[in-house]
């Protein structure tokens, strides 16, 4: 609860800064606040966890590795944000307090106990990303990403409160622990009301995490923001929302998964086809991106169709990985953008000639995306096919298997235009210290979990 | 209290059911077919408040208080999201002078 409070209230003192025109200190007060935040999730680490304030919050180790996890994401993204917003607007206090405002609607969504509580973390989280998906006001593409994310986000939170009304008609119950009593209780004579909740709130969470086919709204929104908002989008409100997502299935809806294993199923074989083909026909790197990211929700819902003990690291790894190699792919296509001035693969032309270091660090990004060994995004692709071998879902493997060679295909593409196409233009690109950092970070902690993955498995 | 919970008990639950529903498959439809923000927003409305009257009869029904705090909740959390969808209306308005969602195509579906 610490690092809820913190971020809250940090989220207003960012404000007053703003107000105060102190400028200078944005930037280090928010990450300060946010180690702080950290700091609270880290020391919660080793007491039992109990259901707080009448059942409204669990932090159990789902919540604060997950919690930690978002946490450590938005500072990269927020170190990244220096002399970023600048360029946007003069008013840049308002950018860090609505980030901060989302990450603790992040933080609520994963240590939820009440459905009242899964419903107000969501909307904190998206409502602070509406306007910063609209941020920049005169441009008709973040104009219209921004409509567009606000009536989808709308139109599903509809969906999941009527699924959540249904269970509670059935149950006379918000809370996780009471939903998980009646399930247990009656077997046999659970209400067809119980049933019709679980497809709506299915419905509403598989249109936050981007899963086909509710995701047609990502690819629009995820080109139309801000790259850096897009990154915060395609990392932090994912890895929440599947938090979110594994928490309502692992506790209370195992006993059912007879019912929405198929369902699950179905979602996840159309996922990973819808987002892994579009995403072979793009031609801008941004949208190759996004439909990468529906791809890859639909890797990790297979820890959720094979739902067992092992979900929790399995989704941990994988959004780990997801995390850092999005944030690395997205700084540098900021880089590569300021410089060229498009989002198209062919503005990576000749980069590995003019800028070495940073064609290497792209490089093990776009590895880690596809599945590699030894980087960390093989670890988290084994261990979700492992999940999904040990419950026979032998189908779902071999079309996993067939779409991440796909995935490798298209990955790889950008990597052929760094080293294998040359371009006129051979000015270096001067890169910021602050991305300097990011990258070596977020390559580094790829490689370490790609060659010793096991202190992250172990966490969960 | 009491007596609006026995009028509210005078009408069988399955038909406060299948009244919510009927009005949150107006609101999803609304939002499917039309092409006017305000109205898809007012559409967006119907939904929510469907779901609040459906959260009110089944606490009523069962006596138990929980359903109508949620309502609050909700009804809380729905205003605020409509200000900024607004405040989003009124930026595209600014810049394309139509509230017509056709309008904006910039990004391919």
């Amino acid at each position: 609860m610490g690092a809820i409070i913190t971020l809250s209230l940090l989220a207003i003192l960012v404000l007053y800064l703003g107000l105060y025109n102190a400028k200078g200190a944005l930037l280090p007060v928010t990450i300060a606040g946010l180690l702080l935040a950290l700091g609270f999730e880290i020391s919660l680490w080793n007491t039992d966890a109990t259901p707080l304030y009448n059942g409204m919050v669990l932090f159990d180790h789902l919540a604060l590795s997950f919690s930690s996890l978002c946490i450590i994401v938005t500072i990269l993204i927020v170190l990244l944000s220096k002399e970023y917003f600048k360029a946007i607007s003069d008013n840049v206090a308002e950018y860090y307090s609505l980030i901060l405002f989302s990450v603790t609607g992040a933080l609520l969504v994963c240590s939820y106990h009440n459905f009242a509580m899964l419903f107000i973390g969501i909307e904190i989280m998206s409502v602070a990303l509406y306007i910063l998906v609209g941020i920049r006001k005169r441009d008709l593409v973040s104009n219209e990403a921004s409509l567009k994310y606000f009536i989808m986000g709308a139109f599903s939170t509809g969906f999941l409160l009527f699924g959540i009304t249904l269970m509670y008609g059935a149950t006379v119950t918000f809370d996780l622990e009471g939903l998980k009593q009646y399930v247990i209780a009656n077997p046999q004579g659970i209400s067809p009301l119980f049933y019709a909740g679980i497809l709506l709130i299915l419905v509403g969470l598989c249109f936050k995490i981007g899963a086909a086919p509710f995701h047609f709204w990502t690819p629009d929104v995820y080109e139309g923001a801000p790259i850096l908002i897009t990154s915060y989008m395609s990392t932090v409100v994912k890895v929440a929302s599947f938090a979110g997502f594994l928490r309502l299935f692992s506790t209370v809806l195992v006993p059912l998964n007879d019912f929405w294993t198929p369902v699950l199923l179905t979602i996840c074989i159309i996922t990973l086809f819808v987002g892994n083909i579009s995403a072979l026909m793009q031609s801008s790197f941004k949208r190759m991106l996004a439909y990468s990211s529906i791809a890859h929700a639909g890797y990790m819902l297979f820890a959720i169709v094979s739902l067992g003990a092992d979900s929790a690291s399995g989704i941990f790894t994988y959004a780990t990985a997801y995390s850092l190699a999005s944030v690395t792919a997205f700084g540098i296509l900021i880089i590569v953008k300021r410089k060229v001035g498009s989002e198209q693969f062919e503005s990576f032309n000749g980069l590995a000639k003019t800028n070495p270091l940073l064609a290497l660090l792209l490089t093990i990004a776009m590895l880690s995306l596809a599945g590699i060994p030894l980087t960390a995004g093989f670890i988290g692709k084994f261990m979700m096919f492992n999940a999904v071998m040990q419950d026979y879902h032998i189908i779902l493997l071999v079309l996993a298997a067939i779409n991440a060679v796909v995935g490798v295909f298209y990955y790889l593409r950008v990597v052929v235009n760094m080293y294998f196409r040359t371009q006129e233009e051979n000015s270096k690109v001067l890169i910021p210290l602050n991305y300097q950092l990011v990258f070596f970070i977020a390559a580094a902690l790829t490689l370490l979990i790609g060659v010793y993955p096991d202190f992250l498995i172990q966490l969960n | 209290m009491g007596t609006i919970v026995e009028q509210i008990q005078g009408i069988p639950l399955n038909h406060y059911l299948i009244f919510c529903s009927v009005i949150f498959a107006i609101g999803v439809i609304g939002v499917l077919i039309r092409r006017n923000v305000i109205i898809i927003m007012m559409s967006i409305e119907l939904m929510l408040n469907s779901v609040n009257l459906l959260l009110a009869a089944f606490s009523a029904y069962h006596g138990d208080a929980s359903g109508q705090v949620f309502v609050f909740f909700i009804m809380a959390l729905a205003a605020a999201e409509v200000a900024v969808g607004l405040a989003i209306v009124i930026m595209v308005y600014r810049n394309t002078k139509s509230i017509d969602i056709d309008s904006l195509n910039k990004l391919r579906w």
